[in-house]
């Protein structure tokens, strides 16, 4: 299967060391992942691992073994403040002895109350290019079940999107666990992209397309985007201070986010 | 004896078994064996190589791996008859 990680149109695939592999297979998986990785070139995907916890006996032989100009970011479970900066650490030490080229970015994952709640300085660390929301084992900690409306993660989804918006990161959602059931991955996906994500991870390959397509700017958005940064420049031509679209008074914070919208669109070849 | 195993019997893998033996001997049992017995048996002496060993017997019994599963089994198994035999 590792062979076909690019061919399913994700942004980027993350190779799991964690949790989806039995603890009498963590040596196994290593050298499958490593040998992999030398064998293999992928463009144009990200390429994400997830290691074990920082204080587990493993993680150190793993970033040992993987860390190369192969990978791109590295995902660390049980993230705090201080397991992210260690690794962001261990990684300048790792980057510099293997006389890499390139710098390896970190997606905390965020799983606990306590890491909920640290969010702003697990953000801020060295390196981070991501937060993600863990569902399942924040839903543990906090003693509740998920649900379909996913109410249990109201405040936590609130608070990584705050947090990763004022550094600039990406906010990565939770993965619905329902893998064949399209509609509450749309409804769920739809409700991640409104309160301000701007990605979500996937737990299976059927879930690609749906994901995608919530995420990536719609065709209505574009328009509109464009229709605002067009009166923008007209009025600007003009002298005008004050223009609407479509009878809706516009202003900057309107524009950038038009201007942004575009970005992202020509980024994914959307235009 | 020193002996240690890595790898299934699922498709796309193999499962290796190591154990301690004077010179080199290899056992391919495989799918595929008329087509890639021979690469196989490459991989598994070219991997013995990187890492000098040349005493060992390696039975490989072969479900359509990869050359880097192939490797990364014999590295595993190789580890782990180290590791319990230390």
């Amino acid at each position: 299967m590792l062979q076909n990680a690019d061919i399913f149109q994700s942004d980027g695939v993350i190779f799991d060391l964690e949790d989806a592999v039995m603890l009498s297979e963590k040596d196994a998986a290593v050298h499958l992942l490593d040998n992999f990785l030398k064998s293999y070139a992928f463009e144009n995907l990200e390429i994400v691992i997830r290691i074990n916890q920082l204080d587990s006996e493993f993680s150190r032989v793993e970033l040992e073994q993987i860390v190369s100009d192969k990978i791109d970011t590295l995902m660390l479970p049980k993230a705090t403040a201080k397991n992210t900066n260690a690794l962001s650490k261990m990684l300048d030490k790792l980057e510099k002895s293997k006389k890499m080229n390139k710098k390896i970015g970190i997606i905390p994952i965020i799983e606990l109350a306590s890491s909920v709640l640290e969010a702003k300085e697990i953000a801020s660390v060295n390196r981070v290019n991501g937060l993600l929301l863990g569902g399942e084992d924040l839903s543990t900690d906090l003693e509740v079940e998920r649900t379909e409306d996913g109410l249990e993660l109201l405040l936590a989804r609130g608070l990584v999107v705050l947090a990763a918006k004022a550094y600039k990161l990406d906010a990565i959602d939770t993965p619905y666990t329902k893998t064949n059931d399209e509609e509450g991955l749309n409804k769920d996906s739809s409700y991640a992209k409104k309160i301000g994500m701007n990605a979500k991870v996937c737990i299976h390959p059927n879930q690609i397309d749906t994901v995608n397509t919530v995420f990536s700017p719609s065709i209505q958005e574009i328009e509109y985007a464009r229709k605002v940064v067009k009166a923008e420049a007209d009025a600007l031509s003009t002298g005008k201070g004050a223009f609407t679209v479509d009878g809706k008074m516009i202003d900057k914070p309107i524009i950038d986010r038009a201007k942004k919208l575009l970005d992202k669109a020509q980024r994914w070849g959307l235009l | 004896m020193k002996i240690a195993s890595a790898g299934t019997m699922e498709s796309n893998d193999c499962m290796m078994t190591v154990r301690e033996h004077a010179g080199i001997q290899i056992e391919i049992e495989s799918i595929v064996l008329k087509q890639f017995g021979k690469q196989i048996e490459y991989v598994i002496r070219e991997t013995l190589k990187e890492l000098n060993i040349e005493n060992i017997f390696v039975q490989c019994n072969d479900k359509g791996a990869l050359d880097y599963t192939v490797k990364a089994r014999l590295v595993t198994a190789i580890q782990r008859m180290g590791e319990k035999h230390a």
